[in-house]
């Protein structure tokens, strides 16, 4: 770094800035060769190897199948491209129903408690630090929290509520319990930047609605909602975008095999590494990457979402 | 306010209900949490109890010797501490740089830099883990911290460069532009005069970095095959048979991972809530 050095005290501005543009690029450099290394050139090798047919040990011994990994029918009639995968179809519509269901419950959740605690009363700031309680646990410690919780034989919920049903060894209802667990665990960060949100809004605009007779209800409504909307924007992209590429709730609480069929992350992994298919796992990872970059794109024009 | 006087049943109704629901949202934070803590503590045979008998069953140490004594966990939490310490040390090193300039210097391509590392902090993860696997096998780093500190990068860089370049920002500018006139270089000014201004962003980018790094769980489980990190062995924790699963050591496992992060979120919980909504970025 002690390349950076000030050349001779330039005389005139533009001197200025364009060394002071040189010295931005060299304290940029660092960031961006991390990005292309972790991030570009991982993302290249993934979209290259989509197209061949190849094994994740030994990457080098490749043939090229074009589209093959996506849809490919064999002369005897054998599918094998992972469109064609009933169990590829079932992990994107149960990533997808996990992440509209916890999101919604999250949004809906997170806005009643950040009104609660937006609200002056004795034991507010107990709650207010109880509510990070949630959030600063490891998925993976909540996951399995939850899952003995869930036991049919030693659980609160498993034996206590539901006297002996083991919740996650049926599929149906198995993406139920682990929407559950994703709600606790994310709401508070959901109701922690709903609070902040809340906070911003000027008090004297209440007051205002009081004195003119609105009920909270209608304030809600029509003043807190609308003001809210470009915050509550912000998060739910977030929110949707970690739903969507959800695995350690699934991997931990089923297993990687069953967690396949639920997630389409852990389906991804699991040809990539457990079945060591480099190409197709890759071709499955450009998939997802598309269909979230597609709700990327449709959440901003929608929504007009502004980022700053 | 006025209807206290004009109808007092319905205020006294409301600040009931009110307070019936600060109870059930307190419980239903807490709840879980406050079950795993008391079945750490304990006995195997315990667990059977119906819930009343359970937690007034006698308390026990046993679970945190046992976890203690499994190697298989005291070196996941020492691989745990080494990556995430590493990924979140040189993520602050090269995103206060990085902060620095975006958030003070004008040049080319500045807003196209800054919608690169935004794309990159919600980049699915699983779209770079078959070439970084590859990567990290050719450059040896397969089942060694020093692959998952790599990979961790990916993380850990884009959040610390959006949220400090936000504070970088809201620095009033005469204390750079004091420290150029004196003549000191863009690097004596970022440690000298930029760094102690930073502090508390530094420590709360970093706080949270690290929680996510700690917390890590895909690249761990993929890079790594006996080098596990805690989620990892946490996840795996198994008993004397594979169907054995020792709920009261999972629990005791999982409350010695997780009582550091909460004690360190509740010291710093003022600076963690600024940080999250300066950066709003995922959590």
């Amino acid at each position: 770094m002690t390349t950076i050095k000030t050349t001779a005290a330039p005389v005139r501005q533009r001197g200025i800035e364009a060394a002071r543009a040189r010295q931005a690029i060299w304290l940029i450099l660092p960031t961006m060769i991390a990005i292309v290394l972790v991030a570009g050139y991982p993302l290249y090798r993934t979209i290259f190897f989509s197209m061949f047919d190849a094994n994740l040990t030994s990457p080098d011994q490749r043939t090229f199948l074009g589209l093959g990994n996506f849809w490919f029918t064999t002369d005897e009639g054998v599918a094998l491209g992972f469109l064609q995968d009933p169990k590829w179809w079932g992990a994107v519509s149960n990533t997808l129903l996990f992440t509209v269901v916890s999101v919604f419950l999250e949004t809906v959740f997170g806005m009643i408690i950040a009104l609660v605690v937006n609200s002056a009363f004795p034991g507010r700031a107990f709650l207010r630090t109880a509510m990070l309680v949630p959030w600063a646990i490891p998925t993976v410690v909540s996951a399995q929290m939850w899952a003995y919780m869930y036991n049919d034989s030693f659980g609160l919920i498993g034996r206590g509520l539901l006297g002996g049903t083991a919740l996650l060894a049926n599929p149906t209802s198995s993406i139920w319990a682990m929407i559950a667990v994703d709600v606790w665990k994310t709401t508070s960060f959901m109701a922690l930047l709903i609070l902040a949100g809340l906070q911003s809004l000027p008090s004297d605009m209440y007051e205002a609605a009081d004195m003119d007779g609105a009920s909270k209800w209608t304030q809600f409504w029509r003043m807190t909602l609308p003001l809210l909307r470009p915050a509550l924007l912000v998060a739910l992209v977030f929110r949707s975008l970690d739903a969507l590429r959800v695995f350690d709730i699934m991997s931990v609480m089923v297993g990687n095999v069953s967690a396949a069929r639920l997630s389409m992350t852990a389906y991804a992994r699991q040809a990539l590494i457990d079945n060591q298919l480099l190409g197709l796992g890759s071709a499955v990872s450009i998939a997802i990457f598309i269909i979230i970059m597609v709700i990327v794109v449709v959440y901003v024009t929608a929504f007009r979402v502004k980022f700053d | 306010m006025y209807l206290k006087r004009t109808n007092p049943t319905l205020y006294y109704l409301q600040r009931v209900g009110f307070y019936v629901l600060v109870v059930v949202i307190t419980l239903y934070l807490l709840v879980p949490f406050l079950w795993a803590v008391l079945t750490s503590f304990r006995k195997a045979g315990d667990l059977f109890l119906q819930p009343l008998q359970f937690m007034t069953a006698p308390s026990t140490l046993g679970n945190y010797a046992d976890v203690f004594a499994n190697p298989n966990f005291r070196l996941g939490l020492l691989y745990s501490l080494i990556t995430a310490v590493g990924a979140v040390a040189i993520a602050l090193l090269f995103g206060s740089f990085a902060a620095y300039a975006l958030g003070r210097f004008k040049f080319k391509f500045k807003s196209a830099i800054l919608y690169i590392v935004l794309a990159v902090s919600v980049f699915p993860q699983i779209a770079v883990l078959g070439g970084l696997y590859t990567l990290i096998n050719s450059l040896n780093l397969y089942n060694n911290p020093g692959g998952l500190i790599l990979s961790y990068l990916i993380f850990t860089i884009p959040f610390t460069v959006w949220v400090l370049t936000s504070f970088v920002r809201d620095i009033p500018g005469e204390l750079e532009e004091a420290a150029l006139v004196d003549g000191a270089s863009p690097l004596q000014t970022l440690f000298r005069v930029l760094f102690p201004v930073m502090m508390p962003a530094l420590v709360t980018t970093g706080l949270l970095a690290f929680i996510n790094a700690w917390n890590e769980y895909l690249f761990a489980l993929t890079f790594t095959s006996t080098k596990r990190t805690v989620p990892v062995v946490i996840a795996n924790y198994s008993g004397a048979t594979q169907f054995d699963q020792p709920w009261g050591q999972i629990m005791a496992a999982s409350i010695v991972v997780t009582v550091p992060l909460i004690i360190l979120v509740l010291v710093f919980q003022r600076n963690i809530v600024s940080g999250l909504t300066a950066g709003a970025v995922k959590g």
